[in-house]
């Protein structure tokens, strides 16, 4: 459990709202289920160059894992670390549902207009990413597989999916160990696959902090993560005197 | 595996308008027109056929694992399951599978993966991004659509056996495909296929001996003229 002597920053994102930031390597940022059944939608960027980003399918082979959770480290398509995660009170984070767009929202839930609902209105997940990607320049084509923060959802023998609804109590959290320089991109809209009826999607709390030493010591029990993390290293290796 | 209904294609091989051979551990990249029917083989058997799909007129519209899986609630690929774009469209309806299950997140190898899966020595080797990337760069089907490195996402590995337990374990499996298995698609909408013929010798996706695939295309079977 990492213990914290003192938070950095913190910041409140209210569900279905969305966020984006350069989180730098030894930073450890907390994400926060608030109210229970709350769903992070993340993308990982390179701060540096934005081309090297979160790879689903190298996070998961490199690590014969379907599920992320503690334990786990979030690659890059360029044999990277991002971060490494240190802590994970629910136990599962999906990786391969992706995000609620506009046109599922609307078919699940209604329309929710900011005209009638203020900032209450009813946002995507999708439309939440492009608006943060925008800020620094990507868009559609810097969308790939993301990470699910706090949802489960697994496949049985056949392939068939299930959405674990009650995965992430009030509370609950996930602790992001950085590793690199990253541009983090957050969107917290519902998860495609929740079956809630009314649009109530759940907060997510960030809190930064000092990455504790010895952290990241689970993630590195995993060969792979150690030449991942070898490669990182490499990135910020500077001429000179050490 | 579930049971699965194999149904045989009825098309005629003689009546395709492209029949080519892809050698192993090479890209291929080829117009599919919208009702043109497309269709893979795995010549020799056990050859993972990493692949992507874009629209012919706009590469921004592209073949989404994510969308595909959530879509349909289903993380493996046989006949009936559509291929999703990041649009949400349908972009192709896989007609016939002789193979029963592909691949939807195993993703592609790079010399970059490659020198985390298996050792940092192991950078030299070809992989299927280097294949993607060398089509970029020398193929006028992606040099007209402006692509890049940008617009690779999650592919398609066809032929390839990535079974997911319900404790969230993942394993690269030896493969289930076999001689001669295919798989045949329809296309909703004009499409580029780009295919590497995957070229990993590091685990068993291609059973440690990568082959050649043969690519085939119809015109909409259902305004063929048949003998």
């Amino acid at each position: 459990m990492n213990q914290p002597s003192a938070f950095l920053w913190k910041e409140n994102i209210p569900g279905g709202c969305h966020w984006s930031g350069i989180v730098r390597r030894g930073v450890t940022l907390r994400l926060v289920d608030v109210t229970g059944g709350a769903n992070a939608a993340v993308l990982f960027f390179n701060q540096e160059e934005k081309l090297e980003r979160y790879n689903m399918a190298d996070t998961l082979k490199t690590q014969h894992t379907f599920r992320l959770t503690k334990g786990h480290a979030c690659h890059s398509d360029m044999g990277r670390i991002f971060c490494c995660i240190t802590e994970d009170t629910s136990g599962w984070n999906d990786t391969v549902c992706g995000m609620s767009d506009a046109e599922l929202i609307r078919l699940k839930y209604g329309i929710g207009r900011y005209q009638e609902l203020r900032n209450e209105m009813f946002r995507s997940g999708l439309d939440g990413m492009l608006i943060e990607l925008g800020k620094w320049g990507l868009g559609m084509r810097d969308v790939v597989s993301n990470i699910n923060f706090f949802s489960k959802v697994t496949a049985n023998s056949s392939g068939e999916l299930e959405f674990h609804a009650g995965n992430s109590k009030a509370g609950d959290h996930v602790d992001l160990s950085f590793e690199m320089d990253t541009l983090m991109v957050l969107s917290a809209a519902p998860h495609p696959l929740d079956p809630a009826e009314t649009y109530h999607p759940g907060a997510v709390s960030l809190a930064a902090f000092a990455t504790p030493p010895a952290a990241i010591t689970e993630c590195m029990r995993i060969a792979e993560n150690v030449r991942g993390l070898q490669n990182t290293q490499r990135l910020y290796t500077c001429g000179g005197a050490a | 595996m579930s049971a699965q209904n194999l149904v045989e294609s009825t098309l005629n091989s003689n009546l395709a308008v492209v029949d080519e051979i892809c050698a192993a551990g090479e890209p291929w990249v080829k117009v599919v027109k919208k009702d043109q029917v497309f269709r893979i083989v795995d010549l020799e058997g056990n050859q993972a056929v990493d692949t992507l799909f874009y629209n012919a007129n706009d590469a921004l519209e592209r073949y989404s694992a994510t969308d595909t899986i959530r879509r349909q609630n289903k993380l493996y690929l046989t006949a009936g399951s559509r291929l999703y774009s990041n649009f949400g469209n349908i972009m192709l309806t896989i007609v016939v599978d002789t193979c029963g299950r592909h691949d939807t997140v195993g993703g592609a190898c790079a010399a970059e993966s490659n020198t985390v899966r298996y050792a940092l020595e192991k950078y030299p080797m070809h992989s299927c991004r280097d294949n993607f990337l060398h089509a970029l760069a020398h193929d006028p089907i992606c040099e007209h659509l402006g692509m890049s490195k940008r617009d690779i996402p999650s592919n398609i590995n066809f032929f390839m056996n990535v079974p997911v337990s319900e404790e969230g374990g993942l394993d690269f499996a030896d493969g289930v495909s076999a001689p001669g298995k295919y798989v045949e698609m329809q296309a909703e909408m004009d499409v580029v296929v780009l295919i590497s013929n995957c070229p990993q010798l590091n685990n068993p996706c291609n059973a440690y001996n990568p082959t050649p695939i043969r690519l085939l295309i119809w015109d909409d079977p259902n305004n063929m003229t048949f003998d």
